[in-house]
C-alpha cells in the first residue's frame, strides 16, 4: 500500500542494534534492539513497510520504518475486575449507618 | 558518527549548555558541593516562585478533609487514636498533577533565557506538565518516553501519558526499555539545542516547595495547629525534597515527612520482561531507593533533589492495597483519582492510626486519572501478562507475578524502610567514587547532612570499610 505525501503517520527505527546496548543492561534488554517510534507528517509518497521520512510537530525530520497511518490512541478504560468489584460496598458495610 | 559511548561523553557539556547552569562554581572537592547556596543562588525565592505559578494557574489547590477515610481509619485505630486524614488535590494544576508545579518554573526558565523550547525524558506526569507549561508560554516540546517493550508492548498508563502530551501539541519520541532514553535525550538536546526541562534542577525543586507550603499553612489554619506528618508518594525524590522544604518554611519543624513508595523489589527495572509486570509506573522503590542512596545519576551534574536529607521515616506498601485505597477514595470519598498518587494514602490509612484525633495527617498529592491510569486497565494488562490478581493478605504478594487487594481494610500493612541502611548504602557508593583518596573534614560534614547522620557514623563506616577492604 502506497501512502500519500502529508499524511499523519508513525514510523520506527533502530536506535542501537543488539551489540551496541549500554554495558549494564541486563541480558534480556542487552538480546534486542532499543527502538524508537515517532509520528510525524509523511514527506514523500512512501510504502508501507519501507523507509520513510517524517516532519514532526516540532519541525524535526525523523527516518524509520513506514509502520502505521493515522495512528490513534488504543488504550482504555480495561475490563470488569472482580477483585475490584466489591471493595467499596464491603467498606460501607464495614463503616455501617450515615457518615457523621 | 554520533555513537553512544561518543556521545556520553560529551553529556556534561551538553547538559551545561541546555540548562545553563554552571555547577562547577558550587563544587567543595572531589564529592562535596555547596547545596545550599545552589538553591539560593539558581533557584527562585518562594514569593518569586508563588507569582510565576500563578501567572499560569498553577497551585493553591484545594486542601479536602476525607471525612470518611478518617472514619475508616479510626475503626481500625486504638481508642482515642485516628488522625483527621486530608488530601491535597493537585489533580486540579492545568495538565493534572503536581508535576505542574515543577514543569512552570521550568518553562518560565527556559523563557527567559531564550530557548525556542524545550525537553523532558520522562514516562511519567511531568511530560504532560512540560507539554502543558510549554504550550502556555509558546515553546516548542518534545518528550522522550521509556514505553515499549521489545514486543511492541506498552504500559497503558504511559501510553496516556504520551496521548496528554500530543494533546498539548508536543512532539513524543517513544523508545523501548532500557537506560539508553538518556542517550537520545542527549541527541535531542543536541540536535534542537533546546532547553533540558530537567526534574532536577534547582528551580524546578524549588517550584514544589510552594506544595509544602501551602500544606503548612493550610493546615495550620484549618486545625488550628501544623501537620503531625506528611506522607510524600516517593519516586525520583523532587517531591518530598520540595515538599519537605517548603513546609519548614511555612514553619512547620515538628511536622514527621513520610515517604511512601510502592514495594516493587525484585523486578530490575531497565528488564524488557520486568519492564510491563510492574503496575505503577512511579512512585515505586524501583526508582525511590536508588535516588535515595545515589541522587546524583540524572540527567543534570547536580541533583537537586536530596531526598535521604529530608526524609523522617521511609515506609512502604504493596500494589494490591494502593488499588484497593483507590476504590476506597472513589467511592467512599466521591473523589476519582490516582493510582500513582494514592500510594501515600494507602499509608496514610495506617498512620492516621498512630496519632491522636485531634491531629492532621496529609497526603499531599493526587493526580489526575482515566482511560490507561485506572487500575481496572492497570489489572487488565498485568493479567493478560500472566499477572495473579487476587483478593488475601497484601502481604502475600510478589511483585511481577502476583497482586494481592485486601479482602478486609485491617490487612492494610506498612513495612518500613531502614534509613541508616540507606545512608550506609550511600556511604558505599560515596567511598567508591573517592576512589582511594582520604575522607576530609569538609566531604565528612557534607556526606553527614546528605545521609542526615553523624559525622562520627560517617567515620566509622569509612574505617570500617578500610578495614574490610583490607
Amino acid at each position: 500500500m502506497k501512502v500519500k505525501a502529508g499524511t499523519w503517520v508513525q514510523v520506527r527505527a533502530t536506535v542501537l542494534s543488539p551489540g551496541e546496548r549500554a554495558p549494564a543492561v541486563p541480558p534480556d534488554t542487552a538480546r534486542v534492539p532499543l527502538e524508537m517510534r515517532v509520528k510525524g507528517f509523511l514527506l514523500e509518497e512512501t510504502e508501507m513497510g519501507k523507509e520513510a521520512c517524517v516532519s514532526t510537530v516540532t519541525g524535526r525530520r525523523a527516518r524509520g520504518t513506514l509502520e502505521a497511518v493515522e495512528p490513534w490512541h488504543t488504550h482504555g478504560f480495561g475490563e470488569a475486575i472482580p477483585e475490584l468489584l466489591t471493595i467499596g460496598p464491603e467498606l460501607r458495610k464495614f463503616l455501617g449507618g450515615d457518615p457523621s | 558518527m554520533r555513537s553512544y559511548p561518543g556521545t556520553m561523553a560529551r553529556r556534561n557539556e551538553i547538559m551545561m549548555a541546555s540548562v545553563g547552569i554552571d555547577y562547577q562554581r558550587f563544587n567543595e572537592g572531589i564529592l562535596a558541593f555547596n547545596y545550599e547556596a545552589m538553591m539560593e543562588e539558581v533557584g527562585y525565592g518562594l514569593e518569586e516562585v508563588t507569582r510565576i505559578q500563578k501567572g499560569v494557574s498553577v497551585g493553591n489547590t484545594p486542601l479536602i478533609e476525607l471525612r470518611n477515610l478518617t472514619r475508616l481509619a479510626r475503626r481500625l485505630a486504638p481508642p482515642g487514636k485516628g488522625a483527621r486524614i486530608f488530601l491535597k488535590d493537585e489533580a486540579a494544576n492545568p495538565s493534572g498533577s503536581f508535576k505542574d508545579r515543577r514543569a512552570a518554573l521550568s518553562a518560565y526558565h527556559a523563557k527567559t533565557l531564550g530557548y525556542k523550547g524545550m525537553i523532558a525524558a520522562t514516562s511519567g506526569n511531568y511530560g504532560a506538565a512540560v507539554a502543558s507549561q510549554a504550550a502556555a508560554l509558546g515553546l516548542e516540546c518534545i518528550v522522550a518516553q521509556e514505553v515499549y517493550d521489545s514486543q511492541g508492548r506498552g504500559q497503558p498508563e504511559i501510553l496516556e501519558k504520551g496521548r496528554k502530551c500530543e494533546a498539548y501539541g508536543a512532539e513524543v519520541v517513544q523508545l523501548t526499555v532500557g537506560p539508553e532514553l538518556f542517550y537520545v535525550f542527549l541527541l535531542l538536546l543536541e540536535e534542537t539545542g533546546y532547553f533540558n526541562a530537567s526534574l532536577y534542577t534547582p528551580f524546578a525543586i524549588a517550584g514544589i516547595e510552594t506544595l509544602g507550603y501551602e500544606v503548612g499553612t493550610q493546615v495550620t489554619s484549618q486545625v488550628g495547629r501544623p501537620p503531625a506528618a506528611v506522607l510524600v508518594t516517593h519516586a525520583g525524590g523532587g517531591n518530598i525534597t520540595g515538599t519537605a522544604r517548603g513546609l519548614r518554611k511555612a514553619g512547620c519543624q515538628s511536622t514527621h515527612v513520610v515517604a511512601v513508595s510502592v514495594d516493587l523489589s525484585g523486578l530490575h527495572m531497565a528488564s524488557d520482561r520486568d519492564f510491563n509486570r510492574k503496575s505503577f509506573t512511579t512512585g515505586h522503590t524501583g526508582f525511590g531507593v536508588p535516588f535515595a542512596t545515589w541522587p546524583d545519576r540524572v540527567d543534570v551534574p547536580r541533583n537537586a533533589a536530596r531526598p535521604l536529607r529530608y526524609m523522617d521515616r521511609y515506609v512502604t506498601v504493596s500494589q494490591g492495597e494502593v488499588f484497593y485505597v483507590t476504590e476506597a477514595l472513589s467511592q467512599l470519598e466521591g473523589l476519582e483519582r490516582g493510582p500513582a498518587g494514592n500510594t501515600s494514602l494507602a499509608a496514610a490509612l495506617v498512620i492516621a492510626g498512630e496519632y491522636p484525633e485531634d491531629e492532621a495527617v496529609v497526603v499531599q498529592e493526587t493526580e489526575y486519572t482515566g482511560a490507561g491510569k485506572l487500575p481496572s486497565s492497570q489489572l487488565s494488562f498485568a493479567r493478560g501478562l500472566g499477572v495473579k490478581v487476587r483478593r488475601g493478605d497484601p502481604g502475600e504478594s510478589i511483585p511481577g507475578q502476583s497482586i494481592v487487594t485486601p479482602e478486609h481494610p485491617g490487612q492494610l500493612r506498612l513495612t518500613e524502610v531502614d534509613l541508616e541502611g540507606l545512608a550506609r548504602s550511600y556511604l558505599r557508593k560515596a567511598l567508591a567514587a573517592l576512589e582511594g583518596k582520604s575522607l576530609d573534614a569538609s566531604t565528612v560534614c557534607f556526606l553527614a547532612q546528605e545521609v542526615r547522620q553523624s559525622e562520627d557514623f560517617v567515620r566509622e563506616f569509612a574505617s570500617v570499610s578500610a578495614q574490610e577492604s583490607r
